[in-house]
């Protein structure tokens, strides 16, 4: 953790931009709040009512509408056509090629519905005898055609296939009605035929007609993508508890992924479980009897909520509870197999919440086999003291977590937004920052206990400031004074000797 | 006539046109039903109609009043009764009104007004009631609403789900016509590239279109075209915005470049509603900025003003005189407007100090650099873990899979179990995916993935299923140089290339793509990118490709994001059309009612 904290500071100090930030004491905000001022104080000057609504409507508004007729016949006109060719090319689409299925099925018991329609278009004119391309070309143009020539299986699921490859959605879903007839054929035929069938689905999901979606899924080969989570989703229309648990008990048996299965299953377990808490509950609540309920009154039921939240749930109203029972938070843990980060800050949350000061201390102590205790978490105490702070900690309680904070810069910044004086003094005396000792006094209140912490800091350290400047004057005087008075001594003790050799 | 060729260019195309077509077709079709009417409106048309049409111009034409089209009984006493609605089947199915009165034995006259265009599928829904005889169905083809000078929507927020997830093509050929609209009246068109699956088959729609109408030779508005598919490029959508119209757009939700400031803005109890676009002066010159930069122009603009108030303290009554009938009324809107301003940046700075968005950009631009992974994760974890904004969790996870890869059982722990149709599909747009080392990276790639993969102690590993798309965003980030340098110094107040609307961390990936096709005039040199995009592009040559062409008009890039585009990418665009005048400027279209592509995807797929 020590390292990452130094590769944070490193990556914004080293960073390409400018170290722009979304922080409250930042100077660009404060200049910003001057220049509202500013703009507030010039306010009285200005007489508001007259122009409120030339804010509101900066309005496009201008020349006047133009004949009708103009406009209309300049849009027919457009729609002329013309002999010349465009420059521009035919790009290929990927458009599969066509190809005429065939179908074993008899087509006279196919058709003994005798459903025609035709599609009419903007005139109603339906003469001509079109090809599936040029119908389907038509209808693209919104012209009439009649689809009641194309009455063979074959001839129909050819004029799906030119509106497949013809791009536009439109177009394809309208031959499929026609097929709707005999769900099994259509059925089948789509599903060689991916493009049309997503728009059947679509359309299907889309119109809300869940049983003829149903039951083309019935249709469709199990192992088609995303099946399995399609009929999961029914359940998010089931409203009554139990049915809903039950619904989902059943899709336990969907090949889902191996995953997928995974997170199903914890659903309908979680399910049952609040099931079970919710009834226990209510019960406790109505009954008035469990001073928690009273105290704090549950303002939501908690079925259906996420496991996070069932986590936090528990760990407010039933976090001293023995492991064995359902709504304990270490049995939930257990069961759903949480990390412990997740269970950490979920169970940090919830005490917070409740002002538990003692269990918050306690999640955090870890004891060795010695029964030393030290502080210890999973997450980074930046991010509890945020936790905490969310949770309106006092500044108390806040402080103790601030104080944790390895990254000396880092814990000033927590400090001062937390206010925990204290800290912010303790860390400049620790950095040895007498300057911003100095400022940070100018922040505190006149006659405050951190004022006056202060400036005994600063009284000492300048006190220690001379002994430490004094010290080394005092030695090396000294030491001037020693040599000064030893060397002529030895010199003069030396020389003789020296000389007499 | 007002179709003349247009000599002043490359000033933009005029789009007022396109409003007053588009008012003209409505008035005609209103007056098909003659006489007294009430009109029925559907909802999300209600913005897009204000900017056509106002009530005074609809009561001009005999509408006596206005509903919003909703599933309840109709209390309307009119012999008429028209409908103006998109082709959903939803809303068809709403208007049943027809079969309650026959019940009632009640005669009127019922008229249904699809835009752009009618569906086959709403017609069956008709044919279904049984009302198809008693009901007179129309199309009022309004396709695109001019927004800004430069920019013009289809307002089609149902075109990204239906196109990308449903694999529903119904709005291809919509794209195409509103294309074609535009040929007809901007064109011809000298050149078209594109790239995806959708902009071929929009292409295809509208070059079919072309040969069934008529083109009249007149001097072109519009050069160039480039057709985009959103899902080329999901990165840039799911990244934090921090240009200003972007981040208005986050906080305030921009509709129909119209937004609504509360009272936390307004410092006033009433909240107003603002017209954002390039008549207002001061959201003019900062909306393209990156945020940062805002503040210093406010504060400067401030003390302008406070200058230009200044002044009139000891003028005598002449010069007070003409100070009031020639200054003072712009000075009192840029007045209003600078506050406004200045409180919508209070509101977002106290928005997004709240929610940890220094530590949420580090994360983003560390997954785009592809650089402490680890602690990336991990911040993404707890973000989860505390069931932060869910919205948020899911972008930042999708950012992490196309990126590098990612872990989702978290997520359906904090979130519910549910979101398994969520990632599904996820999966299935792409926006999920999984990264399948050693197949499309290079050996130094895989390398340094596994170096990765190791560091995290398998955590990556087990991560989504096999359905999943590739993504080789890695690949094409170094290829095409989308991640700058980091140890150089990038001064945000003077961009040196579009990285600016990401802090300098990063260049969106469509718009260099449609800066390198531009200026290499077509795909040749890019074919290994195409190859990492999954191919689909196409560059084609159209009328007055010859010399004589060469006006000022084919410097009018005329790009379609089909699925829709973020005012980041609007910003980055206008960047790159003011620094290369020579070759570039820009005109953006996008296809969605809502540019906010990463929420409302995500929002919208539960």
């Amino acid at each position: 953790m020590m390292k990452n904290k130094a590769d944070e500071e490193d990556y914004w100090n080293s960073s390409k931009f400018k170290a722009f930030t979304f922080d409250d004491e930042d100077d660009e905000f404060s200049r910003l709040k001057e220049s509202k001022r500013a703009v507030n104080s010039i306010r009285p000057l200005v007489d508001e009512d007259d122009d409120e609504e030339e804010v509101e409507k900066v309005s496009w508004s201008g020349e006047p509408v133009g004949s009708i007729s103009w406009s209309v016949n300049e849009t027919a006109a457009s729609n002329q056509r013309t002999d010349r060719e465009p420059a521009f090319p035919k790009i290929n689409t990927d458009t599969t090629s066509i190809s005429k299925s065939h179908s074993g099925y008899s087509l006279s018991a196919l058709f003994k519905g005798e459903t025609h329609r035709c599609i009419l278009g903007k005139d109603n004119t339906l003469s001509g005898d079109w090809s599936p391309e040029e119908t389907v070309q038509r209808m693209q143009q919104g012209k009439a055609v009649s689809l009641e020539k194309f009455r063979s299986l074959q001839d129909k699921l050819l004029l799906l296939d030119y509106a497949v490859s013809a791009h536009d959605g439109n177009v394809i879903t309208a031959p499929l009605w026609d097929l709707f007839v005999f769900p099994e054929v259509l059925f089948r035929e789509l599903t060689d035929r991916q493009t049309a069938l997503r728009h059947f689905i679509h359309y299907l999901t889309e119109s809300k007609d869940q049983r003829l979606l149903l039951e083309l899924l019935r249709y469709l080969p199990l192992s088609t993508p995303g099946l399995p989570l399609l009929q999961y989703k029914e359940h998010l229309g089931i409203a009554d508890e139990n049915k809903r648990r039950d619904f989902l008990k059943s899709c336990l048996s969907l090949p889902f992924s191996p995953e997928d299965s995974v997170h199903v299953e914890d659903h309908y377990t979680l399910l049952e479980r609040q099931i079970i808490i919710e009834a226990t509950d209510g019960h406790a609540e109505r009954g008035g009897k469990q001073e928690i309920f009273q105290k704090f009154p549950r303002k939501a039921s908690i079925l259906n909520m996420p496991l996070i939240t069932t986590l936090y749930y528990c760990c407010f109203y039933h976090y001293t509870e023995s492991e064995g029972t359902y709504s304990s938070p270490l049995n939930i843990r257990q069961t759903f197999k949480l990390s412990e980060k997740q269970f950490f800050v979920t169970a940090l949350a919830a005490r917070a919440k409740l002002k538990a000061w003692p269990d918050v201390d306690a999640l955090f102590t870890s004891r060795n086999w010695l029964g030393f205790t030290r502080k210890k978490s999973p997450l980074s105490f930046q991010r509890v003291v945020d936790v905490l702070h969310k949770n309106s900690a006092p500044t108390q309680v806040l402080q103790d977590y601030v104080a944790l904070v390895d990254d000396a810069e880092l814990r000033i910044t927590l400090a001062q937004k937390h206010k925990c004086h204290d800290i912010v003094i303790n860390t400049y005396r620790d950095l040895k920052d007498r300057q911003q000792l100095l400022g940070y006094r100018a922040k505190m209140a006149r006659g405050s206990a951190e004022e006056r912490k202060i400036n005994e800091l600063l009284n000492n350290s300048v006190r220690k400031k001379i002994l430490s400047v004094s010290l080394p004057v005092c030695l090396s005087v000294c030491l001037c004074v020693c040599l000064s008075v030893c060397l002529p001594v030895c010199l003069s003790v030396c020389l003789p000797v020296s000389l007499t050799c | 006539m007002a179709h003349s060729a247009r000599t002043d260019c490359p000033e933009l195309p005029d789009f007022f046109l396109l409003k007053r077509l588009a008012r003209d077709q409505l008035i005609y079709l209103l007056e098909q039903l003659p006489g007294k009417k009430d009109l029925f409106i559907e909802a999300d048309l209600m913005s897009p109609l204000d900017r056509i049409a106002n009530v005074s111009t609809l009561k001009q034409h005999e509408v006596d009043k206005l509903y919003k089209v909703e599933y309840k009984p109709i209390v309307s006493t009119s012999d008429q009764l028209c409908f103006l609605i998109r082709p959903r089947i939803q809303t068809v199915k709403w208007i049943y009104v027809a079969n309650a009165d026959k019940a009632t034995g009640r005669f009127r006259r019922y008229k249904i007004i699809f835009t752009p265009q009618k569906f086959y599928a709403c017609d069956a829904v008709l044919e279904e009631q049984g009302i198809i005889g008693d009901v007179t169905t129309d199309e009022w083809s309004f396709y695109l609403l001019p927004l800004d000078d430069d920019i013009i929507s289809l307002e089609l927020p149902e075109f990204f789900r239906d196109n990308f997830l449903a694999g529903d093509q119904r709005w291809v050929r919509t794209a195409g016509s509103a294309l074609h609209l535009l040929h007809s009246l901007y064109g011809p068109f000298s050149k078209v590239y594109g790239i995806g699956r959708c902009s071929k088959m929009a292409y295809e729609s509208w070059r079919e279109q072309v040969e069934e109408g008529e083109q009249k030779a007149r001097q072109a508005e519009i050069g160039k075209v480039f057709l985009i598919d959103r899902d080329v490029d999901f990165v840039t959508p799911l990244c934090s915005q921090v240009v200003y119209e972007g981040l208005v757009d986050d906080i305030f939700k921009i509709k129909c470049a119209c937004v609504e400031f509360g009272p936390d803005v307004t410092s006033s109890d009433k909240s107003i509603k603002v017209m954002l676009n390039s008549q207002d002066r001061v959201f003019n010159e900062i909306r393209n900025e990156h945020f940062s930069n805002v503040f210093g122009f406010l504060s400067q603009k401030a003390r302008n003003l406070q200058t230009s108030y200044d002044k009139r303290r000891g003028m005598d009554i002449k010069q007070m005189k003409t100070f009031v009938s020639e200054e003072l009324k712009g000075l009192k809107q840029e007045h209003r407007l600078l506050s406004l301003h200045i409180g919508a940046c209070e509101s977002i700075m106290k928005k997004k100090t709240k929610q940890d968005f220094q530590e949420l950009l580090k994360t983003e631009h560390s997954l785009l650099e592809g650089f402490e992974i680890r602690e990336s994760i991990s911040f993404i974890e707890e973000h989860i873990n505390r069931q932060v904004s869910m919205i948020e969790s899911l972008r930042l996870l999708c950012l992490l899979s196309i990126t590098e890869n990612g872990k989702s059982s978290f997520f359906l722990c904090s979130y519910g179990v549910d979101h398994l149709l969520t990632f599904a599909n996820l999966r299935q747009l792409g926006l999920l995916v999984e990264q399948q080392p050693g197949e499309t990276l290079t050996v130094m790639e895989s390398k340094v993935g596994k170096l990765v993969n190791d560091r995290t102690g398998g955590k990556l590993s087990d991560a989504f299923s096999s359905l999943a798309k590739k993504s080789n965003f890695r690949a094409l980030s170094r290829k095409l140089n989308l991640v700058p340098k980091s140890d150089e110094e990038y001064d945000l107040r003077v961009p040196r290339d579009m990285a600016y609307i990401f802090s300098g961390a990063y260049v969106p990936l469509s718009c260099k793509l449609i800066e390198q096709v531009l200026e290499r005039d077509g795909w040749t040199g890019l074919e290994e990118v195409t190859r990492l995009l999954n191919g689909h592009e196409f560059a084609v040559t159209g009328y007055g490709a010859d010399s004589k062409a060469k006006n000022d008009a084919q410097r009018i890039i005329l790009v379609m994001f089909l699925g829709g585009c973020t005012f980041s990418e609007i910003s980055a665009l206008r960047f790159l059309g003011r620094e290369k005048p020579s070759m570039l400027f820009l005109l953006t279209i996008w296809l969605m009612e809502t540019p906010r592509v990463s929420v409302t995807l995500i929002s919208s797929i539960f």
